[in-house]
């Protein structure tokens, strides 16, 4: 063991983590392309010249334009425009906007009330445990695409018409969010319990710390992998529960359509011949998706040293 | 002429920095009817060895070079080959009996397929032999047995079943890996003693792997002593534990607690950190140190702790005594033994001493304060800081999210909040340095250390709050012999310098003989018997004392 | 074992119960909001919460607000088309995914085992109702092969609506039902994968390749037996997951089961529908967990024999 201190960037590049990433090609491939998807998404004013939710910059002149490389293309769409005249390229940043807001919100609501949930659970245990672990149960016995759906319909009911379209992406955001939870409740506590049990632990209740500080400044550190992993691939899930949610028509409105909204809207023209106005939305959909996966994929690899 | 010849066997592990090489040019030859011991400590390579002789090696490991000759043939000469002298030719005993049987085939199962892949016998000639195997190795009812789970068999009967696994087509090279290491003591001599046995009565070639002395010398005839994949020293072993040539064959035997003498330190020949001077306690400058007063410091009174079974709550209330009635007092400035296998609710009352857990009933009194009864969280801290413990396990008694810097400095800080950051930065340095560690370790992480020096992290961690009383709960059994000497000569050391009173719980009386002034032997929660240390190993008086002194493995029974 | 049995059945019973409390109780928000008179919904939430708990007992689940129809009636008529459904997808899902698993498990590094995972990764990237556009788009709008939307033409018997007997009802359903198993197949290859790499990581299957066990044996007796024993839980999650996805491939395909009628239910608030259905999955739950159960119980001898001695 030398005795030169190691700063933050050479741990991070000495770890097994770095090396692997560095190693894995489709984990570099999926970040750049997950990377460049969230920049466009949420720069997407400077990156596009039209806003296709300015209803005075739009013509129906150039609904249904096809791809540029079709026929009866036109070069400023390059990817044609929708039956509103919208410009599909600049609608669907604007809509994966939409998609991730609503994708990461809901899985940040979910990540701390689950394993805000959990980690208690695990570590106090008891009757409190046990009523944790049964709403979980409960709620797992629930696909969790119904449960957002049961949410999105209960909160139909209760929020006024005029007020639906407003509401509606936070709606949205606290139903993924609450049909996701009980993973990471489960997850976490799962973990916990295996932490509490080691020598750390009781060390320092010996010393005389805390149950607060143990469980949030020992405990929790400890559990962030598997909970990251559950994190990444929930994202996607969020994601795609989004879109089913919109494409069933219970989720965002047409206003502000996010990828979902689009592709619903788009299905409409397939039988038409105007498959560009579903088909790219999906794709881009799939391939967000797909990047997600890929990297929670590879962080699952590397994480959890049991299937290496 | 001997029947396995391993020649320059070489085991390369090709990993992400550096290529490690886990057996270098190893030759060891074996006859028939004999026991070789193959003993080294952990990372020696003396289970890749074992491994090795059937290609049983784990990706990415490959053995590069090297032959194994059976009798005349190599079997190493055709890789495809291999496969057919597992179990028929050569046996293989692992480790942990609970996980080497699959759990959802009958042994009988097990047994007529491992059989029936070897020898070209009917299903009822395959039974018959395996019935009549399992009575060999001194399975009783052999013929319902045959019929049950891997889960029906206790931990002793299971490995039995492992062994007649591995002997059901008659090899005639049997390697044991660490066969006993999971087993108590009394059921490992019944298994050693089953190898023995069986070695005479089928004149197999043994290679027996361990890291227990006490089992080479009383089992093997001769033994390999291997140190990073390099065989240091081979012969009788009789000649290489009384007169070893090699320095760490040396340092090894030196650092075997003996079980018929107390000495008073062990003599440590290579030591861990080389650059090291003797030991220098400099945290006794800041010790307040009491003066020992002739009294009790701890008195237990019929303590007792039951555990529900939580598991079968709705069927029966079942709960399991983990201690039963249990008194004895820890005089101020004194070691103190607990004796026990496992079961025997040891650590359950070393975790109650320190307030972990809450006894059923009885009191725990500590400087003359009943402390089982404080309810008030301040009036607790008092004693949570006068009450430190070890824990067995250096890997899982530290966070390896925090540095050993924030380890060690989390108990002075909440117990003296108003130090100042240089002044605890100091001390921090002072007691690294009191455990033998260097002032740079402050800035490393868990990961960065070996077992032992973590070991010595957890003892500066436990120092820093000042305690009169350091509970170790088996704080060196997860460590090689060579380290264990080291820290045990360390706790020694601290003891006599800051007046601490230990209590010292272990499975291994040798161990115990040389740490503790009185010892107190154990038994399914129940006390068998108090005595001086000394006069619990001449004079036993409890039954069960005689019994474990009896069979525990001794190294001097080399000399017999 | 019966014990445990009736124990389980009692725990997802008390489990689907706050399910309907909470509709119970959202049916009184309703009332507020459309058909207060007609369907009598003004009595107190406890004694609503009753009635409907008697009535659910007896299949009536009151009149849909939206269909003007029972509830029972609609149920009945659109129960065959979704059942047959889920059944046919799951069949697919669960023998090619478990297939599939269990060669990319054993095959670690291949390159049919890292094209297989590929693609189920990406399965589980593809939502159902975008598979189920590509797939209508590719077979129906541009290969004309397959229908894209209904069942085609059904025979019933007696209470049963059947489309296996007819071969525009067989055509019909193979679209929907490969979208809907799509998803559930990539996930159960994924832990069907994992659960046999770990078990070939064990003890006992190093100790079977030490007494000389045909690799051939080792994988598929030893190894597939032990790792069959977790994929039997996800088979039955996996039934009750692909009744809530059906939901989404109805809509699409415009099947016309179930999941088509609730889905328009959310969408009109239409709570008799939704609680209907509700039950219905929560009923469909306790009876998957049953069967799981029981199957465990031939298939684990840790569970079905108790160990004689404690120390094991």
């Amino acid at each position: 063991m030398d005795n030169k201190k190691l700063n933050v960037w050479d741990r991070i590049r000495d770890s097994d983590i770095y090396f692997s990433f560095i190693k894995s090609p489709t984990a570099i491939a999926s970040a750049i392309i997950l990377f460049i998807i969230l920049f466009c998404s949420f720069f997407v004013e400077f990156i596009t010249p039209y806003n296709p939710f300015d209803p005075s910059s739009l013509s129906l002149m150039d609904a249904f334009t096809p791809p540029s490389w079709t026929e009866d293309g036109v070069a400023k769409f390059i990817i044609g425009t929708d039956g509103q005249g919208r410009d599909m390229l600049s609608t669907i940043l604007y809509g994966s906007r939409i998609s991730l807001i609503v994708g990461f919100s809901a899985i940040i609501f979910s990540l701390v009330l689950g394993v805000g949930l959990g980690l208690t659970a695990g570590y106090f245990g008891g009757k409190y445990e046990m009523i944790v672990m049964r709403l979980t149960d409960v709620q797992l016995t629930v696909p969790s695409i119904l449960m957002a759906l049961l949410v999105d319909g209960i909160a139909r009911g209760i929020i006024s018409r005029e007020m639906h379209d407003e509401m509606a992406i936070y709606v949205l955001i606290f139903a993924i969010g609450i049909s996701e939870w009980p993973q990471f409740a489960r997850v976490s506590r799962a973990a916990t319990l295996v932490e509490k049990n080691k020598d750390y632990v009781s060390a320092s209740t010996i010393i005389g710390v805390s149950n607060f500080i143990i469980m949030f400044k020992h405990i929790l550190p400890n559990i962030t992998r598997p909970v990251l992993v559950i994190g990444t691939i929930g994202l996607a899930l969020a994601i795609l529960a989004e879109s089913t949610l919109s494409f069933l028509g219970v989720g965002v409105p047409p206003t502000t359509p996010s990828l979902g909204t689009l592709i619903r809207l788009g299905n409409d023209f397939l039988f038409s011949g105007e498959w560009w106005i579903t088909f790219f939305p999906a794709i881009f959909l799939v391939i967000l998706a797909f990047s997600i996966n890929l990297l929670g994929d590879w962080m699952r690899d590397t994480l959890n040293p049991k299937l290496n | 002429m001997s029947f396995l010849k391993i020649k320059n066997l070489s085991v390369d592990y090709k990993m992400r920095k550096e290529t490690v090489y886990a057996a270098k040019n190893v030759n060891i030859e074996v006859n028939k009817g004999e026991i070789l011991g193959l003993v080294g400590e952990s990372g020696s390579g003396k289970s890749t060895v074992g491994n090795a002789i059937i290609n049983l090696i784990d990706e990415p490991g490959k053995v590069s070079n090297g032959s194994i000759l059976l009798g005349d043939i190599n079997i190493h000469e055709n890789s495809k080959n291999i496969a057919s002298y597992r179990g028929k030719k050569v046996g293989l005993i692992f480790q942990d009996p609970q996980t080497s049987l699959n759990p959802i085939f009958t042994i009988g199962e097990q047994l007529i397929e491992t059989i029936q892949t070897h020898l070209s016998l009917n299903t009822e000639e395959a039974k018959n032999k395996a019935i009549n195997l399992l009575k060999e190795v001194g399975i009783k009812d052999a013929d319902t047995r045959f019929y049950n789970y891997p889960h029906q068999f206790s931990g002793g009967m299971r490995q039995r079943v492992v062994i007649s696994l591995a002997l059901c087509c008659e090899p005639e090279l049997l390697i044991a890996d660490e066969p006993t290491t999971a087993l108590d003591v009394s059921i490992q001599s019944q298994i050693l003693e089953l190898i023995k046995r069986l070695t005479k009565e089928r004149n197999l070639a043994v290679i027996l792997i361990t890291h227990d002395m006490g089992v080479i010398a009383e089992t093997t005839d001769r033994v390999a002593v291997m140190k990073n994949g390099n065989l240091v020293e081979i012969g009788k072993t009789k000649e290489v534990l009384m007169t070893p040539k090699e320095i760490y064959t040396k340092s090894l035997v030196s650092s075997v607690p003996p079980t018929n003498k107390k000495i008073e330190r062990f003599k440590i020949i290579e030591k861990e950190n080389k650059n090291q001077t003797d030991t220098n306690i400099k945290i006794l400058n800041r010790w307040t140190k009491k003066k020992i007063v002739d009294q009790d410091l701890v008195q237990i009174k019929n303590l007792s702790k039951t555990f529900d079974d939580s598991f079968f709550t709705e069927s029966s209330k079942n709960s399991v005594m983990a201690v039963n009635d249990v008194s004895f007092n820890i005089k101020e400035g004194q070691s103190f033994g607990l004796v026990g296998e496992s079961g025997s609710g040891k650590s359950t009352i070393a975790k109650m001493i320190v307030n972990l857990f809450k006894p059923t009933s009885g009191d725990i009194y500590f400087d003359k304060v009943c402390i089982t009864k404080i309810k008030n969280n301040k009036e607790m801290m008092k004693f949570r800081k006068q009450i430190q413990m070890i824990f067995q396990d250096p890997y899982s008694s530290l966070n390896g999210r925090l540095k050993v810097k924030d380890i060690v400095s989390e108990p002075i800080k909440l117990h003296n909040p108003s130090i100042s950051s240089k002044d605890l930065d100091n001390y921090i340095y002072d007691l690294l340095e009191s455990v033998e560690l260097t002032q740079q370790s402050a800035d490393r992480y868990p990961h960065e250390f070996s077992g032992g020096q973590r070991q010595r992290i957890s003892i500066a961690r436990a120092l820093a709050t000042q305690p009169r009383l350091l509970v170790c709960d088996e704080p060196t059994s997860a460590l090689d012999v060579s380290i264990q000497a080291q820290i045990l000569n360390l706790l020694k050391d601290l003891q006599e310098q800051l007046n601490l009173t230990i209590l010292f719980i272990s499975h291994d009386l040798p161990v115990v003989r040389q740490m503790c002034d009185r010892i107190a032997v154990l038994k399914n929660g129940k006390l068998c018997e108090i005595s001086e240390t000394e006069e619990l190993f001449k004079n036993p008086s409890h039954d069960y004392t005689k019994e474990l002194l009896t069979l525990m493995p001794k190294i001097e029974s080399i000399y017999n | 074992m019966l014990v445990v049995a009736f124990v389980s059945f009692s725990l997802f019973n008390f489990v689907g119960d706050p399910i309907n409390n909470m509709v119970g109780e959202e049916t009184s928000d309703e009332e507020r909001a459309e058909l207060r008179e007609t369907l009598g919904l003004t009595d107190p939430i406890h004694i609503q919460f009753s009635r409907f708990i008697v009535n659910a007992t007896k299949g009536e689940f009151g009149i849909s607000y939206q269909l003007r129809r029972p509830v029972s009636e609609l149920i009945s008529e659109r129960l065959p088309a979704t059942i047959e459904l889920v059944l046919i997808s799951a069949l697919i899902a669960l023998i090619s995914g478990t297939l599939l698993g269990v060669y990319t498990g054993i095959n670690r590094r291949g390159f049919l085992s890292d094209a297989i995972l590929a693609i189920s990764l990406l399965g589980v990237s593809l939502p159902t109702f975008v598979i189920g556009i590509l797939f209508i788009y590719l077979f129906s709008v541009i290969l004309g092969v397959l229908p894209s939307f209904g069942r085609g033409e059904v025979v019933n018997i007696g209470y049963w609506s059947t489309g296996f007997l007819t071969s525009s009802g067989l055509k019909a359903i193979i679209l929907p039902a490969v979208t809907l198993s799509l998803f559930q197949m990539t996930y159960i290859i994924r832990l069907v994968r994992a659960e046999m790499m770990e078990i070939l990581q064990t003890d006992y299957i190093k100790f079977a390749r030490a007494r000389g066990i045909k690799e051939k044996s080792i994988h598929y007796k030893h190894a597939l037996k032990n790792g069959l024993i977790p994929v039997i839980t996800i088979a039955g999650i996996n039934i009750g997951t692909l009744i809530a996805f059906s939901i989404i491939t109805e809509t699409v395909f415009q099947w016309p089961g179930m999941g088509f009628l609730f889905i328009q239910a959310v969408q009109f608030v239409d709570i008799p529908i939704m609680s209907a259905y509700l039950v219905f999955i929560a009923f469909v739950f306790v009876m998957i967990n049953f069967i799981v159960d029981i199957l465990y119980y031939f298939i684990d001898p840790r569970i079905r024999v108790k160990a004689e001695s404690a120390s094991g």
